[in-house]
């Protein structure tokens, strides 16, 4: 095995009472590509936060090139060759990609001469590599892969020889994650080591050299990734065996509860994010909507509850027509049966500050059960957030506790009790097991299938493919913000993944 | 989601911290009356002898809290909708124009208990449509209504001085100010009430808009904590994006609620006027409407904060009075400093103390400073 | 040609008028850009404009040269503290920068007149300084007057009173060495420039309207307002050509951005917030020891915020701005002229209308009939990193 580029040693950090880190070994040979692996919160990314000198450690040693290394800022990482992309792209939006990969490394008081050292430079690295972009493009006005390859482009700049790679692949569709593997392999060819951080199981056995798994804090194992299997690995990142089928009965489909013909919605800057779809949820049914985010599903879901508005399009809940022209106030549908867990559930579906009773009513609170005339009627309030605590295990089990001191998990459980003990007839659920651990993601499953069991519309939004796979009767895959297919319970996840890249169906089918 | 802070037990949040706040407001306020010469000991002495040392000084100290009452829940209102509004001065300002048309067309035609109705709705709905502009701009044009709120002090300020001397000024007369009002436009005194204690008061300006002013903080606490509109308007303030969430409709929150915030600076003008000088004069607001962005501060935006608060400016004032006969260096403008102070330390500066406060009860009781909130009454 | 002169004179005094506004408004495009807001440049103004003129009367008293200089220097040093109070609470402490800009506008406006009458006892105002110890027009005359002093006071040392004492002593040497090397580039510069428009002044009086333009609008103002129309290309300069200006930018629109680049983000902003002080310390300067003779108690009356408002116009750009500022500074200079003045068709229109018509325009064009301004992305925010 070759020297390692980096080493860690006992690495432990703490964030307030919240350990992220704990006692942390790892070794990374020069050369190679290392994946890190594990679920959300496992404390991946304080991790590599640490190795680039973002957070320190409360204890611990960093070798880089086998010599002890402090690295107490990110500056000190860029110094000693490690560069890092982050999950969150850290670039200036309406800068020039020059003017991004210069920022920090401009070498001289005035612009003129590092910028013209930068073009020469950034034409180098992309002979080199293969990495092509318009340096004098503006960044928001570039596809989320080419914004991704200035941040590569930024690191090699500073001359990185240790990239960390943070998520790389959430925001990218399948063609694109196999041009960002294409450019690491030559990266490894050219003696670069890269770390790279994922959840995603394919992604590790696909180009990953070996595998570390983190759990809740701690590093659990280190493979070969030639010598392991991706069971294995998924054990290893829960700790038991994953529940990928949620047990479940046929569907018993009803009247159509929620019609949607040819909506369209633009974004703030005039962008068709939803253009012209058409689809419809029955009682009784789950209709899930897979793809890539950033193809149009929040807006979508976004538009159909009434909080954005569409610019055409016809939407039916009930048979009768919602005015989606934003006049609409989500309140009304509230009342007309349709319920809502949005996808942002810290600045949208909970007011973080409030008390857990008062996001128990948040939306319904015009109710005639909580308020006397125009007061609150707080005793009320109290018997039916006290009711949902314990029909939905939120713990701790106080209805007066700042809804910011609960953890993730049961933040989402305050928002599913609230939007399904109003018993609507359809419930739309926007990424409902994002950042919930594994216990409540299953209890989380197990409610939405009674819902559908109690023969509720539901429509389900999610980027975990094996969630809309586990959960729905009907899949629709959107891309570019068209539905561009429909698959039954059974597709396979190459089929929904083509579908995922915008691969025409014809194409697919060949 | 992270909490930057660690929790403290609530009377450490609630009652330490702010208190340290305030205390250094004081200190550095202190630092510049040494600055001047004066000593700041004796100087608070002066003050607080001058503020509460008998019937007389205690009430002219309410008659002043009871502006920054009125201007201080105005203040919180808007921060509870997560709005700040500077225009509290103008609003009030404005707002004399309401009494004097109400006080002079009526003084002669009814007593003062139909009067004073009709002038408190005059008052509010002036304050309140001088708000309301503002916050139509800002719910229908996306103008910034701190921004807009601001100039409309100096709009107001041009009107005031218009109306006074140009169109309300007796002809005859020179000074820019409206006649004094008969006995159907002047307010009953609460010198009784002192006396009643068994203090003595001689003359003092404090009126019956004391007790309009403590009716209005009791009505702002249960409209924020116990009615619909209050839960919307803090559910807006906190997350304007759960606020659309849940149907509230932005536009109306941020009109009701600066409308509401409005009118209560516009009552502000009762005080003075019906309750005082029985007349409009020019600058009779003078910066209570600022000191109100101090009260609400300084009270955390809650009416049993705001009116200690408020009592304590009515303090510095009557006694800042006081001071300015026993040190001539010292002028009532000294508030203007310790109210910038309260807001700096108060606000802007919150959590200056808290890392500090918090290693403190880290050292003295370990336990307390890391548990989380589930008991939040520990130590 | 009486409306010519008018126009002239006009003119001449929007030029007068903007340039407080002008250094204000520079001055907060250089915090708000770096994403710190700062309602407050109203009370740094003023804080210089009171100890500017504050250390100008003390100097001037003590019979001190260049009193005018120092108290630039005084006034620069307060508005720096305020800027840095209000970088502590917006940028360490991560407060509310409004309410930081709220009180520091408040200290300001009651310091000044506290300090003010217990130092002076006029009243608020600081003892009037004369036309030596200020910045003065810079007219023909003193051009030449410059040409003189570099020929003639150049290589002598300024004369001491007899029984001077050794501090005064210490003073004048110290303002030689200072002065010195300014008077030199002045009195160079000056004496170019003389030779220069005085043989143009020869042929151009013939034609009256370009030697009026000469005379009255470019020259005619203190060193202070070439200052602050030099710092607009300067400003821009700095913003779009140098790496400070780019980090700057940089760190108003995505501090995340700047942090992981190995950049400080507190420290890059802490120098905005200074470049700020500067220029407020300048802008209370001209206020105190250029345009008038002395401080008196509120007398920026409102510039701060109109030059809040000129930025916001000016969408945060440096040559926007400055058309911002010299509209408004047209406006105020309008209402001064034709206070109480019948217009034709309109009849008389109060005082107090004109006076108050910046403030309502500007309420008008920010309610977005001008199009819509976009502020700094991380403008307000405090930056915490993300976990």
């Amino acid at each position: 095995m070759a020297e390692a580029a980096i080493e860690l040693i006992g690495i432990d950090k703490s964030f307030g009472p919240v350990r992220a880190n704990r006692d942390i070994h790892l070794e990374v040979p020069r050369g190679t590509i290392h994946g890190i692996i594990g679920e959300n919160g496992a404390g991946k990314s304080t991790l590599m936060s640490i190795l680039y000198g973002f957070y320190q450690a409360d204890s611990g040693e960093i070798k880089v090139g086998g010599k002890p290394t402090a690295i107490k800022s990110p500056n000190d990482a860029i110094a000693v060759g490690i560069g890092m992309v982050h999950q969150h792209f850290m670039l200036v939006e309406n800068f020039t990609v020059i003017e991004n990969v210069i920022l920090g490394a401009e070498g001289e008081a005035l612009l003129n001469t590092s910028i013209a050292k930068a073009r020469s430079e950034l034409h180098r690295l992309e002979k080199e590599y293969g990495l092509e972009v318009d340096p004098d493009a503006v960044i928001e006005e570039l596809p989320v892969g080419l914004q991704q390859r200035v941040e590569i482009l930024k690191a090699l700049y500073r001359g990185a020889e240790i990239l960390i790679l943070d998520e790389p692949t959430g925001v990218l569709t399948p063609a694109e994650a196999d041009h960002l593997f294409r450019i690491l392999r030559q990266l490894k060819e050219q003696g670069k080591t890269i770390v790279l951080i994922t959840h995603k199981l394919r992604e590790i056995m696909a180009i990953t050299d070996n595998v570390s798994v983190m759990r809740q804090g701690t590093m659990v194992a280190t493979r070969a990734t030639a010598r392991t299997t991706v069971e294995e690995l998924a054990e290893l990142m829960v700790g038991r065996r994953v529940l990928l089928r949620v047990e479940k009965g046929p569907a018993r489909p009803g009247d159509v509860k929620l019609d949607v013909s040819g909506l369209t919605v633009k974004d703030s800057r005039g962008v068709t994010m939803v253009d012209g779809v058409s689809f419809n949820v029955r009682a009784g049914e789950i209709v899930g909507i897979a793809g890539v985010a950033g193809n149009g599903q929040s807006e979508l879901l976004e538009a159909i509850s009434g909080i954005r508005k569409a610019v055409a399009g016809k939407v039916l809940l009930d048979g009768s027509p919602v005015d989606v022209s934003g006049l609409t106030d989500p309140g009304d549908l509230r009342d007309r049966g349709l319920a809502h867990v949005p996808e942002d559930r810290h600045h949208v579906g909970l007011v973080l500050p409030f008390e857990e009773n008062e996001n128990s009513i948040l939306g319904y609170h015009d109710e005639d059960q909580y308020v006397n005339g125009p007061f609150l009627d707080i005793p009320a309030i109290l018997k039916s957030a006290e009711s949902q605590i314990e029909k939905y295990d939120i713990r701790p089990p106080n209805p007066r506790l700042k809804t910011a001191n609960f953890s993730g998990g049961n933040q989402q459980k305050i928002v599913l009790a609230r939007e399904m003990e109003q018993d609507p007839g359809v419930l739309i659920v926007g990424q409902p097991t994002r950042g919930v651990d594994v216990g409540a993601i299953e209890f989380i499953h197990k409610r939405l299938i009674a819902m559908r069991d109690a023969g509720k519309a539901v429509l389900l939004v999610s980027v975990e493919l094996d969630e809309i796979r586990s959960l729905s009767d009907r899949i629709l895959v959107m891309f570019a913000g068209r539905v561009v297919g429909e698959r039954g319970p059974d597709a396979t996840e190459g089929e929904l993944g083509l579908l995922m890249a915008g691969v025409e169906e014809k194409e697919a089918a060949e | 989601m992270s909490t930057p802070y660690a929790k403290l037990p609530r009377w450490v949040d609630y009652g330490l911290i702010p208190a340290i706040n305030l205390a250094v407001a004081f200190f550095v306020a202190g630092l510049v009356v040494m600055l001047v010469g004066e000593n700041p000991l004796s100087a608070a002495v002066i003050l607080v002898d001058g503020a509460f040392g008998g019937g007389q000084n205690i009430a002219y100290t309410l008659f002043y809290a009871t502006n920054f009452i009125f201007t201080g829940l105005a203040v919180a209102v808007a921060f509870h909708g997560g709005l700040f509004n500077i225009g509290g001065e103008g609003q009030a300002y404005i707002a004399g124009l309401g009494v004097a048309i109400v006080a002079l067309s009526l003084d002669s035609v009814f007593p003062w208990w139909i009067n004073f109705p009709i002038a408190i709705l005059a008052s509010a709905a002036v304050g309140a449509f001088w708000a309301f502009i503002p916050a139509y701009l800002q719910a229908k044009r996306g103008s910034h209504i701190v921004i807009t709120t601001i100039m409309f002090n100096f709009i107001a300020a041009s009107t005031m001085v218009y109306m006074l001397v140009d169109v309300l000024k007796p002809a005859g007369s020179m000074a820019p100010q409206t006649r004094t009002f008969l006995d159907g436009a002047h307010l009953p005194k609460l010198n009784w009430l002192l006396e009643a204690v068994g203090l003595s008061v001689r003359s003092a300006p404090l009126n019956i808009t004391f007790l309009l002013a403590l009716v209005m903080a009791f009505l702002v606490w249960l409209l924020i904590w116990r009615t619909k509109l209050g839960y919307e308007i803090r559910t807006f303030g906190y997350s304007p994006k759960a606020a659309r969430y849940a149907g509230i409709r932005e536009a109306r929150i941020i009109i009701v609620t600066m409308v509401i915030s409005g009118a209560l600076a516009g009552m502000m003008a009762l005080n003075p006027i019906m309750g005082d000088q029985h007349r409009v004069a020019l600058d009779f607001v003078t910066g209570a409407g600022f000191v109100g962005i101090a009260v609400a501060l300084m009270g955390r935006s809650h009416p049993a904060g705001i009116v200690p608060a408020a009592i304590l400016f009515g303090m510095l004032y009557q006694g800042g009075a006081e001071l300015a006969f026993e040190m001539p260096n010292i002028s009532r403008d000294m508030i203007v400093i310790i109210q910038g102070l309260v807001i700096l330390f108060a606000g802007a500066l919150e959590h200056m103390f808290r890392p500090w406060v918090q290693t403190v009860f880290a050292t003295l009781a370990p336990r307390a400073a890391g548990v989380p909130a589930t008991s939040g009454e520990g130590a | 040609m009486e409306a010519w002169t008018a126009l002239i004179q006009i003119l001449d005094a929007t030029i007068r008028v903007s340039v407080p506004l002008l250094l204000a408004c520079l001055a907060g495009l250089y915090s708000e850009r770096a994403g710190v807001f700062d309602i407050g440049l109203e009370g740094k103004m003023l804080a210089g404009a009171f100890v500017g003129a504050a250390a100008a009367a003390t100097a001037a008293s003590a019979a001190f040269p260049g009193a005018a200089w120092l108290g630039l220097c005084a006034a620069i040093m307060i508005s720096v503290f305020l800027a840095l109070v209000h970088g502590f609470a917006s940028i360490t402490n991560r407060g509310n920068q409004i309410v930081s800009g709220v009180a520091i506008n408040f200290i300001a406006a009651g310091s000044t007149i506290i300090l003010g009458q217990a130092w002076f006892r006029q009243g608020g105002r600081t003892p009037a300084l004369s036309a030596d110890h200020r910045f003065n027009a810079i007219e023909i005359g003193t051009l030449r007057s410059y040409v003189d002093s570099f020929t003639l006071a150049f290589p002598g040392f300024p004369a001491g009173a007899a029984g001077e004492s050794s501090f005064v002593w210490l003073a004048r040497g110290i303002w030689v060495v200072v002065a010195y090397p300014f008077q030199l580039l002045f009195g160079t510069l000056g004496y170019l420039l003389a030779w220069v428009l005085l043989g143009v002044d020869a042929v151009v009086q013939y034609i009256p309207f370009v030697s009026d333009v000469f005379r009255e609008l470019i020259l005619g103002h203190s060193l202070l307002a070439y200052f602050a129309f030099t710092m607009v290309p300067f400003t821009w300069w700095v913003l779009y050509r140098t790496r400070f200006g780019l980090r700057l930018r940089a760190v108003g629109e995505n501090p995340g951005a700047v942090d992981t680049a190995g950049i400080s983000v507190p420290w890059l902003r802490y120098r905005a917030v200074i470049c700020t002080g500067l220029l407020t310390g300048v802008a209370g300067t001209y206020l105190a020891v250029s345009q008038n003779a002395g401080f008196v108690k509120d007398m920026t009356a409102g510039k701060g915020f109109i030059a809040l408002a000129a930025l916001i116009f000016a969408k945060w750009k440096p040559v926007p701005a400055m058309f911002a500022c010299l509209l408004f500074g047209f406006l105020e200079a309008l209402s001064i002229r034709y206070q109480g003045l019948a217009w034709p068709g309109i009849g008389r229109v109060p005082v107090q209308f004109i006076n108050a018509l910046p403030f309502i325009l500007t309420v008008i064009l920010l309610a977005g009939f001008i199009g819509k301004a976009i502020p700094p992305r991380a403008g307000g925010v405090p930056y915490v990193k993300e976990r």
